[in-house]
């Protein structure tokens, strides 16, 4: 699916111009798994699931997504300019004095960036926080997402917000898990596991199947949120 | 007298019924307080557990959805534990809160060392655009927690012990108040240490200001204070020694002074006990105290 020039102005970017897109910022017309362990998962969302747009990125009832592992931020960039929240000539500057583009994204300098992040195991308890608020103000709609990696979840900052948040009822929330088998000490679907035993409701998915993916994030998940464990090419394989 | 700790749910209670964008996050210590309060507003008042990450990082995700988070437990648990989430979390994420913590010098000396810390102000200190509040009484941590909720989406952090002084002053949550005037030096007594101090300069020839907002720190005051009582300046604080004597002498950047910066002792004393024996073991009773201001400010501070 391509979206249409009438939404985001006068050129429209499909999946198909990601890495060209990329190689805006990394000089490279070809970019290994490492860096495009997010990219389909980060462009089915972005086109398909949240409720999010350049015109509505203050808009109290858009859908959240944090990106939490805030390492090797192209793809991620790449989407969000693709979709129109940052200009496409920002891309070259990545990383200069000048750029609004760093090597981990800051919310502060990037339109539709929900949070700063690089520091790994922050996303998922301020998204558990942002959870909470959305359902003090009676906003019951919004949807909101985390991103993160498997080596992240070594982190046991996740541990305290996993732990907290099913049995707190946050049917609102999700975690994308990003799974490139990149964590130094960790199990085949232990991942899954830990979601599943502190009461999240899980699917596997292949992390490159868009088809997959999106059946995944609209997985119904009632009175509990959902973990979606996105398996792609081991980091190291 | 009740402590400043007793007062701290009854106030959040009725702030929480006034102000609808205020949520109170717990981790467990303090929850007792707020039964009646979680009663009349569940989504509002949150006990995360044990887990001080999440406290702060929840914290901010409350003012990232546009909530004003009011986030307590012990200093230890508050400042030290999950320091990078309050230096992540808020301070880069840009994002504003209350941090409210107990107990944070030796409210408990028989809870020994991990239930201390003194240096939290400081480590404060190391980020930038946090208003710090040390009350020195019950009376004045009910008017400081007010402003800490009122300042729109600033950081402020509340220090709350049970360490008081027998009557609550006229605070204003931003200035220094001159308690009293005098010709050969400056005392500044931070919250708590009032009372000592008093005890302390009792008939000296001092100038004794009076400190419960201490970030940022009313340099305009201490430079009134020294036009007449001179430019040795001693500060008297219930944290680590040394927390504001930084702040005083970028006050008087510009002048030749001295500062004395009296508190808390780095060395862990590995004792357990109460308040006054630690208070004592610190040098923070009025005798000591006297001995150093006026070995530091010299002969003519004695009238």
């Amino acid at each position: 699916m391509t979206t249409t020039a009438e939404e985001h102005g006068p050129k429209a970017y499909g999946y198909e111009d990601l890495s060209a897109l990329m190689g805006l910022m990394t000089g490279d017309e070809k970019h290994g798994p490492a860096a495009t362990s997010t990219l389909d998962a980060l462009w089915v969302l972005y086109d398909r699931v949240l409720r999010v747009s350049p015109a509505a990125v203050d808009d109290p009832g858009r859908d959240r997504f944090l990106l939490s592992k805030g390492h090797g931020p192209m793809a991620y960039y790449a989407v969000l300019a693709a979709k129109g929240f940052v200009p496409v000539a920002w891309l070259p500057g990545f990383g200069s004095y000048d750029s609004p583009l760093g090597h981990h994204p800051d919310r502060v300098l990037v339109p539709g960036v929900e949070i700063a992040s690089g520091s790994l195991g922050h996303g998922l308890p301020i998204a558990v926080g942002t959870a909470l608020g959305l359902r003090v103000q009676g906003r019951t709609d919004p949807a909101v997402w985390v991103l993160v990696g498997d080596a992240e979840l070594d982190e046991g900052s996740n541990h305290e917000a996993i732990a907290f948040a099913a049995p707190a009822g946050l049917e609102r929330l999700h975690t994308v898990l990003i799974d490139n088998a990149s964590a130094s000490h960790g199990t085949s679907g232990g991942s899954a596991a830990r979601f599943e035993a502190a009461g999240w409701s899980t699917r596997l998915v292949d992390g490159r199947d868009h088809a997959a993916l999106y059946a995944a994030f609209t997985a119904p998940h009632p009175g509990r949120p959902l973990a979606v464990i996105a398996r792609v090419e081991p980091k190291d394989g | 007298m009740d402590t400043m700790r007793d007062r701290f749910a009854p106030t959040m209670s009725r702030i929480l019924d006034e102000d609808p964008r205020v949520v109170v996050v717990l981790a467990e210590i303090g929850r007792d307080g707020f039964t009646e309060a979680a009663r009349a507003h569940p989504d509002r008042v949150i006990n995360v557990g044990i887990r001080e990450q999440l406290l702060v990082g929840a914290g901010a995700g409350l003012a990232l959805a546009g909530l004003r988070p009011v986030v307590h437990t012990f200093a230890s648990f508050l400042v030290e534990r999950p320091f990078e989430q309050v230096k992540l979390d808020f301070g880069h994420q840009g994002l504003g809160g209350v941090l409210v913590s107990a107990a944070a010098s030796f409210d408990w000396p028989a809870g020994g060392f991990t239930h201390m810390s003194p240096g939290d102000v400081a480590l404060m200190d190391t980020l930038d655009g946090w208003t710090v509040h040390v009350p020195g009484h019950p009376d004045e941590a009910e008017t400081l927690l007010g402003h800490a909720v009122a300042a729109g989406d600033e950081k402020v952090y509340v220090r709350l012990s049970v360490q008081q002084n027998t009557s609550g002053r006229d605070v204003d949550g931003a200035r220094f108040l001159p308690v009293r005037t005098g010709g050969r030096g400056v005392v500044i007594a931070v919250g708590p240490m009032l009372d000592q101090v008093l005890a302390a300069t009792d008939g000296l020839d001092t100038t004794v200001l009076y400190a419960t907002t201490i970030r940022p720190f009313d340099a305009q005051a201490v430079r009134r204070a020294t036009e007449s009582a001179g430019t040795d300046v001693v500060v008297v604080e219930p944290c680590l020694a040394g927390t504001s004597t930084a702040a005083v002498n970028d006050a008087l950047a510009d002048l030749p002074h001295r500062v004395l910066g009296l508190g808390v002792g780095r060395r862990e004393l590995r004792r357990y006990g109460g308040i006054e024996e630690h208070l004592a073991a610190h040098g923070l009773t009025a005798g000591p105290l006297r001995e150093r201001i006026t070995g530091f400010l010299g002969p003519a501070a004695r009238v």
